[in-house]
Formats: structure tokens, C-alpha cells, sequence
């Protein structure tokens, strides 16, 4: 958890503001648990422990059970702690047609780990991922909020061994 | 082919990201003469080009926005589909970090022709930086009074607004996404009512792809009839964003007026990857079906590839070469489906979990003949019978499998393994 996470009622100021920013562009509380969500998961490190889920809830006046099902629905929404560099490779028909699973396989044996395991120095985690929208530069997969694409296992490597 | 590309003219020119850049490349001038002309005459406009939405179901646009009740003093939304999921496509981000504000102008237009006040841009959750470009451009054009209170002086306002999805291919259904732009999950609504009617937050909505609100001030700008003397014919107009990807030598997009062939974007993108030969192809996305190689001369139009069994989509146009095996190929797509298939129905939950099963066994070598006659009967049972389209996604590849292409099915079944072992595409160097 980030050091901003820790006042209030567990959801930090900045988030807090964020969220209100938002509100006038929208005619109900409930369209703002969507972004309210990937702001909370920015500040809890990458996902959504039940206490940032909590913080959501109340903030925007819903039932938590309400934000388990909408968190639960989206792939991108996370509840086990993620690594510091979110992998994701790209194993989609376009991208597996250029080689995309032995990219998964090299990422799978330089990490050393499993999908949706984090290395032990909390570093990177995998997955698997559907298509990404990027097929022109296939085999890719993303890491954090970047693209990086026309990988060879070698050059997937190299990127990772890059990351600070 | 040689083409003058339209929405993709401002490729290469990093300037358009701003207004006055877009500007000086005549951008922002349709707009100006939208605003002068009366809502109605706009919509007669796209009407009349035969603009055919974008996205994948080619309904016709100007039809869509022509259903938004005139008159009414509620609220009206405009939300612009970005949620670019449909395996294979990736022309609406590439369209949007190429030339942010052609969608921006496309959006306005659409807003002031139907009533609209507030546009969102619902962005796939993936596409951080094209969300931030979009984002950017727009804060710009607020500042430029292009968006706002007074749009250009004319008192017509527009908030617009970049939303976020969260990483679920159902969004990209129209009222899956409404429902997750209203913060639920992406399940899609019973129809009707339809979104004309009942949208977003319960008001009158259109939902538009983003190429099809990049064709708008074109059409506006040079006129309908310039926009119907490209294409195939009345029903196919316009120019075409095509993604090509998979075994070609240069994959990317490529625009020309609709109706080209395969055999064109093939050899427009480099020809065939290491010069092989073409094996089969997927001309619209993961859900439509999949042709042979014999197919490769067909027009690639809405109506053409519609009356060969197949469909246009959103032109994700995948290739495959002779060492692809079409049952792991499928099988890879039936995957796709059970795992963004959102449960709501059950011929769509249990046929795509049951396809993707079947499939697995017959690529491993374990599966009998009877195993093809019943992906036959799960595709009938999956046809037309769930609320939204994405059952009938999942069937387009896989009943072509078995239909097309059996007799490559059965000799995974006579053999006893896939006739057509993984190799791998790398030089050895580029592996370790």
C-alpha cells in the first residue's frame, strides 16, 4: 500500500479528490465506480484489497456487494497483490500466430513463477492475456501502461531484465 | 493499389495532435459548417453517403441517429464505442493516436445533428496512452472552444468526456457498455427498448464506432456524394480502415475504398510472411468465419462477405498460412469466447465452454467423429438464442471449421494428433 493510502476512512485524499473532480460529468454516483475503481487501484499498489473495496463503496454510497460483482466482472480490476510490473502477454490468435506462447513460456522461465504469482523480490507478475489491440506488432504484451511489441523470446527478455 | 488515404491522411504529422495543427490540415472546418446548417440536413447527409456503422454490425449511422426522438427537452448522449476488442482490430486506436481530433469533430458533429449534450468516449481500460492522447487533444479543443459551453460561438453545448473500461470484450456490446458506463457489470440489456429510446442513464443515446465518427466531417466537408462514389456500390460506401495481421510480411492498417480483395491487402502488406502460400482467412474479426484460400478475390464489403458466410466486422482481417492448423486456430478463438462470454445466457455460457472443450480434444488428438457433428449441433443450439450477439460470435469460427474445413478435423481424429505440429517462428538466434 501506498504511503497516501493510510488516513481517513482508507481512502486517501488524493483519490478522494479525484473522484469529486468527476462528478459533475456524470448524472449518477454509481457511473463514477468504474473510474473511482482504477483511481483506488492505483493507490493500493496495483489491486483492490477488501479494505480499498470498502473505501469505494462508501465513498460513492453503494453496497459492497454491488463493488465485489462489478470488481469480480473486470479483468483489469485485481484482489491478490499484483507485482510491481504487471506483465501481460498477449497469446490471442494474431499474436500466437507470430509466436506469442513462446513468448509466454520465456517471460514464465525468466520470472520463474507462475501465473499470478509475484517474484519474491515483488518485482513482476504474469498472465496470459486476450487480445490487446495491437496485432500490427505482434507477438507483444504490455507492461504496466506500455506496449512493447515485435518481440523475439530474446528481445522479451532483454525488456525484462530492463525493468528497475 | 494506389489511394489517397482520408482517415488516415494525418498520419505522420505529429502537428494534428493540437488543434492549430489539425487545423492548418483543415481540420475543424466541417464542423463550422455543420453548425451553420440545421440538425436535420446533417443527418440527411450521412443518410444519404450509405455510411455503414463500423464497429461490426454495419448498421447504417445516419438511420441510427435519425431514431433519437426530436424535440424532447431530456437529455441526450452520444457514446462513442473505443472499447476495441474484437480480436484482430486495432485500426480505432491507431486512428485515434494518429489523429485525435478527426474523432473529436466527428463526435461534435453527431452531438449537435441528434441533440446530444454529453459525448463519452468509452476506451478499452487497456489503451492508457491513447486514452491520454484523446484526453489531451480534448482539454485542448475546450480550450479552443470547440467543446464547451458555446461551441464556436454557435450556443450549441458539448461536454465530452474520455471513460475508462476495465478489460471485458462484452463492453464493446452496445448495452454492455452502457451498462458498465453506468458502473455495472458489462451484461447486456434485453432489446428493445433500444438505446435510441432507453440509453445511457435511461435517456435517448447513439452509440457509434469510432472510424464511423471519423467518416462524419468527411462527409460533411466533401458531401455524400462524394462519400458514395467510393466503394462497391450503394450499400458499400466509403473508405475502409483495414487491420490486417498474422502471416503477412508487414501487418498494420491499410485504408482504400471498401470492396477490396484479400489477394490487394496482401500484397499491399508485403506479400505472404517468408513467402508462403495463404492457407486460409479470417476477414472480420474473431467472430466471423473463417474462408479458404479460394476465397481471397472477394470483394471485402459488408454484403459480399455476407452472402459468402462470413462478414466484414470491424476489417480485422487475419492471415493464415499453410502451417497453421485451423483447429488449434479455432480452437484458440473458442477459448477467447468462454472466457469473455459475460453468463448471463446459458446456450452462450455453456456453448462456449463446451466449443473451446471439444475443440481441445479433437486438437489433441482425442477426439472422435462424432465429436464435429456435435460442435454442429452446440452452433445450432448457440444461433439467435442468447440476448446479446456474442454466442453467435463464437459460432462463426467454429461451425466454418467444421463446415469449410472438415476434412483437416477429421484427420486430427484419424491420426490420433494434429497433423500440423508446432514449429517454432523464430530464427534460433532470437530465442535465447
Amino acid at each position: 500500500m501506498s504511503e497516501s493510502a493510510r488516513h481517513g476512512d482508507g481512502l486517501p485524499r488524493e483519490a478522494k479528490r479525484a473522484i469529486d473532480e468527476l462528478r459533475p460529468h456524470y448524472p449518477t454516483t454509481e457511473a463514477l465506480l468504474l473510474p473511482a475503481l482504477h483511481i483506488a487501484q492505483r493507490h493500493w499498489g496495483g489491486w483492490l484489497p477488501d479494505e480499498a473495496i470498502s473505501a469505494v463503496a462508501r465513498e460513492l454510497d453503494l453496497a459492497e456487494s454491488k463493488v465485489y460483482g462489478v470488481v469480480t466482472f473486470y479483468d483489469l480490476f485485481h484482489q491478490h497483490p499484483v507485482g510491481r510490473h504487471r506483465i501481460r502477454v498477449c497469446t490471442n490468435l494474431s499474436c500466437t500466430l507470430r509466436g506469442g506462447e513462446e513468448i509466454l513460456h520465456a517471460v514464465r522461465r525468466h520470472l520463474k513463477v507462475d501465473e499470478n504469482e509475484v517474484t519474491a523480490d515483488g518485482r513482476c507478475s504474469f498472465v496470459h492475456f486476450e487480445c490487446l489491440g495491437a496485432c500490427e506488432q505482434a507477438p507483444m504484451m504490455m507492461i504496466g501502461d506500455r506496449y512493447h511489441g515485435d518481440l523475439t523470446p530474446r528481445r522479451a527478455v532483454e525488456i525484462l531484465e530492463g525493468l528497475d | 493499389m494506389a489511394f489517397e488515404p482520408i482517415l488516415l491522411r494525418n498520419a505522420g504529422n505529429p502537428a494534428v495532435h493540437e488543434v492549430s495543427g489539425y487545423r492548418k490540415a483543415g481540420g475543424y472546418e466541417a464542423l463550422s459548417k455543420a453548425l451553420a446548417m440545421e440538425p436535420e440536413e446533417i443527418i440527411d447527409a450521412v443518410k444519404a453517403s450509405g455510411l455503414r456503422g463500423r464497429g461490426g454490425a454495419g448498421f447504417p449511422a445516419g438511420l441510427k441517429w435519425s431514431f433519437i426522438p426530436k424535440g424532447s427537452e431530456k437529455a441526450k448522449y452520444l457514446v462513442c464505442n473505443a472499447d476495441e476488442s474484437e480480436p484482430g482490430t486495432f485500426k480505432d486506436r491507431i486512428l485515434i493516436e494518429t489523429d485525435p481530433h478527426q474523432l473529436i469533430e466527428g463526435c461534435a458533429i453527431c452531438c449537435y445533428a441528434v441533440g446530444a449534450s454529453t459525448c463519452y468516449v468509452y476506451i478499452r481500460g487497456e489503451y492508457v496512452a491513447p486514452a491520454l492522447t484523446l484526453e489531451r487533444a480534448i482539454a485542448d479543443a475546450y480550450e479552443h472552444g470547440l467543446l464547451g459551453e458555446d461551441v464556436l460561438g454557435s450556443g450549441f453545448a458539448l461536454d465530452m468526456r474520455v471513460h475508462r473500461g476495465a478489460g471485458a470484450y462484452i463492453c464493446g456490446e452496445e448495452t454492455g457498455m452502457l451498462e458498465s458506463l453506468e458502473g455495472r457489470r458489462g451484461q447486456p440489456r434485453i432489446k428493445p427498448p433500444f438505446p435510441a429510446i432507453v440509453g445511457a442513464f435511461a435517456a435517448p443515446t447513439v452509440i457509434n464506432n469510432v472510424e464511423t465518427l471519423c467518416n462524419v466531417p468527411h462527409i460533411i466537408g466533401r458531401g455524400a456524394e462524394w462519400f458514395k462514389s467510393l466503394g462497391t456500390d450503394e450499400r458499400n460506401t466509403g473508405p475502409k480502415v483495414y487491420c490486417i495481421s498474422g502471416h503477412v510480411e508487414r501487418p498494420g492498417v491499410y485504408e482504400y475504398p471498401i470492396g477490396v480483395t484479400l489477394d490487394d491487402l496482401i500484397a499491399a502488406a508485403g506479400g505472404m510472411y517468408r513467402g508462403r502460400a495463404l492457407k486460409a482467412y479470417i476477414p472480420g474479426g474473431a467472430s466471423a468465419a473463417i474462408l479458404s484460400d479460394e476465397q481471397s478475390g472477394l470483394p471485402m464489403d459488408f454484403d459480399s462477405l455476407a452472402q459468402a458466410g462470413s462478414m466484414l466486422g470491424s476489417a480485422a482481417v487475419v492471415v493464415m498460412d499453410e502451417t497453421t492448423c485451423l483447429v488449434r486456430a479455432t480452437l484458440r478463438l473458442a477459448k477467447f469466447f468462454a472466457h469473455e462470454s459475460c453468463g448471463q445466457c446459458t446456450p452462450c455460457r455453456e456453448g462456449t465452454n463446451w466449443s473451446e472443450m471439444i475443440l481441445a480434444r479433437l486438437e489433441d488428438g482425442r477426439g472422435s467423429e462424432s465429436d464435429i457433428d456435435l460442435l454442429q449441433r452446440i452452433t445450432t443450439n448457440m444461433s439467435g438464442t442468447a440476448l446479446c450477439a456474442l454466442a453467435d460470435a463464437c459460432v462463426g469460427p467454429v461451425r466454418s471449421l467444421v463446415t469449410n474445413f472438415r476434412p483437416e478435423v477429421m484427420q486430427h481424429v484419424e491420426q490420433g494428433c494434429c497433423p500440423l505440429p508446432r514449429q517454432s517462428i523464430f530464427e534460433p538466434g532470437a530465442v535465447s
